[in-house]
């Protein structure tokens, strides 16, 4: 059973861009995608542990803010050193305007 | 016989060109000489998160052995070189064996610049580049212990702030009137010194080191004016020296560090040069010969030097980038600052600043930007790419906090 959890307004995302998302002690990243579908993977780069969401998305992939790790944000491949351990993504869903996360 | 890539350096630069050339499919030998004994390490933290946590912090390697093996890419560490014979293609190593190569990467790095003044060279003197020399100035940080730290440099500030968080008492010393005078405007540098006034580090400006003295009286900083300082420890962090003993005796072009063409070829033509030991022409600044000293540049072109050795030919085509973090603060910075003569800046909120470094033909050449956590990072990663596009941005919408820079870059 998916645990789907309400994360933000549709709209509260930009296209092309991200926010941040805590939930039970985690830190996800919530991504608005060019073509305005929605994706969420953990939301701390997987070399230092920094904030995705401070980071740069263009088309489907999302920069480290600190090391310019990339990740595709859609699969959640790392796509560049210093990164090299993918991001572990989770389903995405929008009903009513909202956007819910699986977690 | 296969071909044999040998890489003399095994920092970011030498690591990152080795796993770049098996990335790219090349299929001969390659070598990695590193003179530290431990696997190719990340140095950023050394004066960060490695100094400043309370546990003794692991190398935070950058390639396993496992990953070295799988690469089926051969280390030696604790190993340099001593001469490049060039006419044999052979490096002659510490130790007196010989290494043929018949492609050869010098990402030699740099070495802390020594302070020229006497007593600068006792064993107690620290200087900060590897991670040997970040556990000793780590293990006499304690609290309550005064540090002197000559120079307002990154190396300086950061250490300052990673004492300060272990709780010592630090004094910076800058023999010119501001901080960062390299590479940095005013405005941020003032930030950053306010930053570290409010967090207790004491700071003397405009006097320069006559001596350091080091007796049973314990160690003192000798300033010119007279004035005399006495510390636990002294760190001197007054900038680093390109390694370039060995290309030099061979006869390769040294100018402010290892001469290379946009390709990062030397003057010979089956030797490489990348990173911090190397000085280059950038394009997107006419050609200006540049040597820079950080963690992206190493990066880059080690992937770029990687492919050239394999004769892709490319020319470089990044732009210079660098951060640094301070207490709760991050920097950074992209382009060349000294390149502009017209500023326009953008308040982000939440007090963080970024400005932008115009020419006067109204291109975009650098962007600085300072503020809590990552909060500039996005931006200064949208200039990066305006400026590497020689993009001549409205000076009014960079100045709008309300205008996203990702809509200039699509102009």
């Amino acid at each position: 059973m998916a645990n789907w959890i309400e994360a933000c307004a549709a709209d509260n995302i930009e296209e092309e861009d991200v926010i941040r998302f805590d939930h039970g002690g985690r830190v996800f990243a919530i991504y608005r995608s060019p073509e305005d579908e929605y994706f969420a993977t953990e939301g701390l780069c997987t070399h230092e542990h920094i904030c995705l969401a401070d980071g740069l998305v263009m088309d489907e992939i999302i920069e480290c803010p600190k090391h310019n790790g990339r990740f595709n944000y859609k699969t959640g491949e790392a796509k560049g050193a210093p990164a090299c351990i993918n991001l572990k993504t989770y389903p995405v869903k929008v009903e009513d305007g909202a956007v819910f996360v699986a977690v | 016989m296969s071909e044999r890539f040998v890489i003399v350096g095994a920092g970011e630069c030498g690591a990152r060109a080795a796993l770049a050339l098996r990335e790219q499919g090349f299929a001969g030998a390659v070598t990695l000489i590193g003179a530290e004994t431990y696997l190719p390490y990340e140095r950023p933290p050394l004066s960060k998160q490695a100094m400043a946590g309370l546990e003794t912090p692991l190398p935070k390697t950058i390639a396993s052995t496992e990953r070295l093996t799988e690469a089926d890419i051969s280390f030696c560490g604790g190993t340099w070189v001593t001469a490049i014979d060039r006419p044999n293609k052979r490096l002659v190593l510490s130790g007196e064996e010989t290494l043929g190569y018949d492609r050869l990467l010098l990402a030699t790095g740099c070495v802390p610049r020594r302070l020229p003044v006497p007593g600068a060279d006792a064993a107690s003197i620290a200087y900060l580049r590897t991670y040997d020399d970040a556990l000793a100035i780590r293990s006499r940080i304690e609290g309550g212990a005064h540090v002197a730290i000559i120079g307002g440099g990154f190396i300086g500030l950061e250490l300052a702030s990673s004492a300060r968080r272990r709780g010592a008492e630090v004094t910076l010393i800058e023999a010119l009137p501001r901080l960062l005078t390299r590479g940095v405007p005013e405005s941020l540098a003032r930030r950053v010194e306010d930053e570290h006034r409010t967090h207790g580090v004491r700071m003397m400006f405009g006097d320069g080191i006559a001596e350091l003295r080091c007796d049973a009286a314990g160690t003192q900083v000798v300033l010119t004016s007279g004035n005399e300082i006495a510390a636990d420890l002294i760190v001197v962090g007054i900038g680093a020296v390109p390694v370039t003993g060995p290309a030099e005796a061979a006869g390769l072009v040294v100018e402010n560090g290892i001469a290379v063409d946009e390709m990062l070829r030397t003057s010979d033509p089956d030797i490489f040069a990348a990173g911090d030991c190397c000085s280059y022409p950038l394009p997107i600044y006419g050609g200006r010969r540049v040597r820079l000293e950080s963690w992206r540049n190493a990066q880059d072109q080690g992937n770029l030097v990687a492919r050239n050795m394999m004769g892709t030919n490319e020319a470089i085509a990044s732009v210079p980038w660098f951060w640094s973090d301070q207490y709760e603060l991050t920097l950074q910075i992209t382009g060349l600052v000294d390149e502009g003569h017209e500023t326009v800046t953008r308040a982000l909120g939440d007090g963080a600043t970024i400005h932008f470094h115009l020419a006067t033909d109204g291109r975009l050449v650098a962007a600085s930007g300072i503020g809590p956590g990552n909060a500039v990072a996005k931006d200064i990663r949208l200039a990066e790419m305006l400026i590497g596009r020689g993009a001549r941005p409205d000076p009014t919408a960079l100045g709008d906090a309300g205008v996203r820079l990702k809509g200039l870059l699509a102009a």
